[in-house]
């Protein structure tokens, strides 16, 4: 079947502690994390979580420190053995697999991309990048051949002799990339893959991601606590807190319609406007006198400074060369005031 | 009339302590009493010692029984033990013989171009290799040559096993929290039981004819840190890296070959520089045991009161040591090197 999930997680819990089955049942009766914590000495880190990830898209998870965020993307390819619940990898339980087979999916299924780059110090750029194929056993030339090929393509040619230590924090980064993509999977973890770099090589990074995603239409998993780069990359918003999931979707949806304070706070921060599109805005196509026609994928910074502040304008939206809606700026400028139910009285 | 009399009556115990006049052998207290010629003092409250309570009730054994007993379960062990002990170390006599004999009958101007080619290839210093030339030729011109190669052949072979032995014990160690639990103890008193005391069951189980009784009790000694630093080095492998490992799907083999010892090889290298260190601390002991090498000399120096030659040799042992630990610890700085900058 064409659009089932690529990962599925249903219903999944994690306790971390020696008695975690045994007190499952409390935490499924509503127990919080600081009363299972107090009571029965467990760490609540992750609590019935259902989320389907569809492939060729990037499924960002997102949360603040604590959250769970690395403890959800471990149970993908069961770093961490989930206390209850379902894993499904192209509809297959990872849970019903034996040691050997699970580790033939973790080596031609998912590669995973670390926060602390987490290369071998004593190897080289090209023998990190080729270690999935060593594992897998390949020999020799291909190894060479795919790590150096993905090393070019993230720009890292002419480093393959250098160690790790040698390069900066970015060019680690992308030999973590390349390491991943070398392994030719159809599924990437990544768990704060650019959180540990600055500003400027992060938006890069984030850049080669996409970049290599229009390419490539990998299953991505990327784990992040910043918003901007979850609203930037993510195909699919999933937004943890105290592990569990308080909202999942489009991110513009979510942006637009907060159910939850947490996500408000979260979402206040931000530049809307650059973030918001068209398509999350406009309305039904009813009108007929328009100022001009916008692209359905333009975002409303460059609608603003198009109509100069003008608030009285409407808009047609296109998407390609079919009209699919209208845009009211009124609409627009609305769009922009954060809902902070905080605020909102009656 | 002893002190503990009235305590064993008041016990009801008289009839299981048998009579008074019991013809139990006299205590070592009463021998030197007698021979003396005083009468046991009556302390007004004695220890109860195993003595003392003897001579209230002769159903209590007496000190001297528990040496007595200690010996002869030892004793009555020792055919056992040796049975299966000795087919298991007899290659280490080999060795060690074998080690001793291929340094003797090599001529020196071939064993010296060898060992300083060693010394380069294991610590790629200019400096260090000169030093061991040098050392090497203060060595020969008081014509302690001979001698310092018997002791370094031991030390070669003793370490060599304690690297081979220890390493894989390491390894175990840092997988299984239990058996580190329970190998920790052992290392401990291995390390701290004064090298004397377990030469004494050695001496009764082998000959001291044997090569292999002073290189157990050297391989004993000098074992621990090559085992404690390779487990501590596997456990202090940086767990992200591991986890890389795990999440690529390496198996336990591919880790540790691939992963793990090379992570920890700094630290087991400076393990083995400190089983080096300690074989040849023991191996100087073992002279005791008819190790033969430096050791034999600073030996007679004491026991002959022959005071240059014992001081001779004792430089002797240092220049031998100074050597050892700059060749190995250059070794190290190398393995450590690959991992920070080029
Ligand atoms: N092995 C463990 N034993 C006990 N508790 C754990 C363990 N691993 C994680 N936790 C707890 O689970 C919760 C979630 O941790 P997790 O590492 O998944 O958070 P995170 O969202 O990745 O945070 P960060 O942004 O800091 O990486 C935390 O409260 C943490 O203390
Ligand atoms: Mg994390």
């Amino acid at each position: 079947m064409a659009n089932d999930p690529k990962v599925r997680l249903r219903g999944m819990y994690k306790i971390f502690g020696p008695r975690d089955k045994e007190v499952l049942h409390h935490v499924k009766d509503g127990m919080g994390k600081e009363d299972l914590l107090e009571q029965y000495k467990h760490v609540l880190g992750l609590q019935d979580i259902n989320v389907d990830m569809q492939a060729g898209e990037i499924t960002v998870v997102m949360g603040l420190s604590g959250s769970g965020k690395s403890t959800l993307i471990r149970h993908l390819n069961r770093l961490i053995e989930p206390t209850a619940g379902e894993i499904l990898v192209d509809g297959i339980d990872v849970m019903g697999l034996s040691e050997q087979e699970l580790r033939n999916v973790r080596q031609t299924k998912m590669s995973m991309v670390f926060q602390k780059f987490a290369l071998l110090p004593h190897r080289t750029v090209q023998q990190n990048a080729a270690m999935a194929l060593k594992v897998r056993g390949a020999d020799e030339a291909t190894q060479n051949a795919e790590a150096r090929k993905w090393l070019a393509r993230v720009g890292l040619q002419g480093y393959e002799d250098r160690y790790p230590a040698q390069l900066s924090g970015g060019m680690q980064q992308r030999v973590g990339i390349a390491r991943a993509l070398t392994a030719n999977t159809d599924i990437m973890l990544m768990d704060e893959a650019f959180s540990a770099l600055d500003p400027l090589i992060r938006t890069d990074m984030q850049n080669l991601l996409l970049e290599l995603q229009e390419e490539l239409h990998k299953t991505i998993v990327f784990i992040t606590h910043d918003l901007d780069e979850a609203l930037k990359l993510a195909d699919h918003l999933v937004i943890l807190k105290d592990g569990a999931v308080v909202q999942q979707g489009e991110p513009q949806g979510i942006l637009m319609n907060p159910c939850d304070p947490y996500i408000e706070d979260f979402v206040s921060d931000i530049n809307r406007a650059r973030v918001l599109r068209v398509k999350s805005v406009m309305a039904p196509l009813e009108g007929s006198e328009f100022a001009g026609d916008v692209d359905i994928g333009d975002n409303l910074e460059s609608l603003i400074a198009r109509s100069e502040g003008d608030t009285t304008l409407h808009y047609r939206v296109m998407d390609g060369d079919t009209a699919v809606g209208e845009l009211h700026m009124r609409d627009l400028v609305k769009a922009l005031v954060p809902r902070l139910s905080s605020t909102q009285t009656g | 009339m002893a002190f503990y009399d009235s305590v064993f009556k008041a016990l009801g115990l008289s009839d299981w302590c048998g009579s008074e006049s019991s013809s139990a052998p006299m205590s070592m207290a009463d021998l030197l009493a007698q021979s003396s010629g005083e009468a046991t003092k009556d302390e007004f409250f004695p220890f109860p010692s195993l003595d003392n309570l003897n001579e209230s009730c002769s159903g209590i054994i007496q000190s001297r029984d528990v040496t007595k007993g200690i010996e002869e379960g030892f004793l009555a062990a020792k055919p056992m033990l040796k049975s299966i002990l000795d087919p298991i170390t007899q290659p280490l006599s080999w060795l060690l013989d074998g080690a001793l004999w291929t340094f003797a009958v090599t001529p020196w101007f071939i064993m010296v171009p060898i060992l300083l080619a060693i010394s380069w290839f294991a610590s790629r210093s200019v400096g260090v290799t000169v030093f061991v030339a040098f050392s090497i030729f203060l060595l020969g011109l008081v014509d302690h040559y001979d001698v310092a190669m018997q002791t370094l052949s031991i030390i070669f072979v003793c370490t060599g096993i304690s690297v081979m032995l220890g390493v894989p014990i390491g390894i175990a160690m840092s997988k299984s929290d239990k058996l580190q639990r329970s190998v920790v103890p052992v290392l401990d008193l291995l390390q701290t039981l004064p090298t004397f005391v377990y030469l004494i069951p050695l001496i009764f189980l082998f000959s001291v004819t044997e090569s292999k009784l002073y290189g157990i009790a050297i391989i004993l000694y000098a074992i621990v840190p090559v085992v404690r630093l390779t487990d501590l080095g596997i456990r202090l492998v940086d767990q992200d890296v591991i986890e890389a490992a795990n999440a690529f799907g390496m198996n336990s083999r591919q880790k540790l070959m691939g992963v793990e010892l090379p992570l920890a090889l700094p630290n087991i290298m400076a393990g083995i520089n400190q089983t080096i260190m300690m074989s040849l601390a023991m191996v100087v002991i073992a002279s005791l045991v008819s190790a033969p090498g430096l050791g034999v000399n600073v030996l007679r120096g004491i026991r002959n009161l022959e005071l240059g030659v014992g001081i001779v040799a004792g430089i002797g042992i240092v220049l031998l040591a100074v050597i050892l630990d700059r060749v190995s610890k250059a070794a190290l700085q190398r393995v450590d090197m690959t991992r920070v900058k080029h």
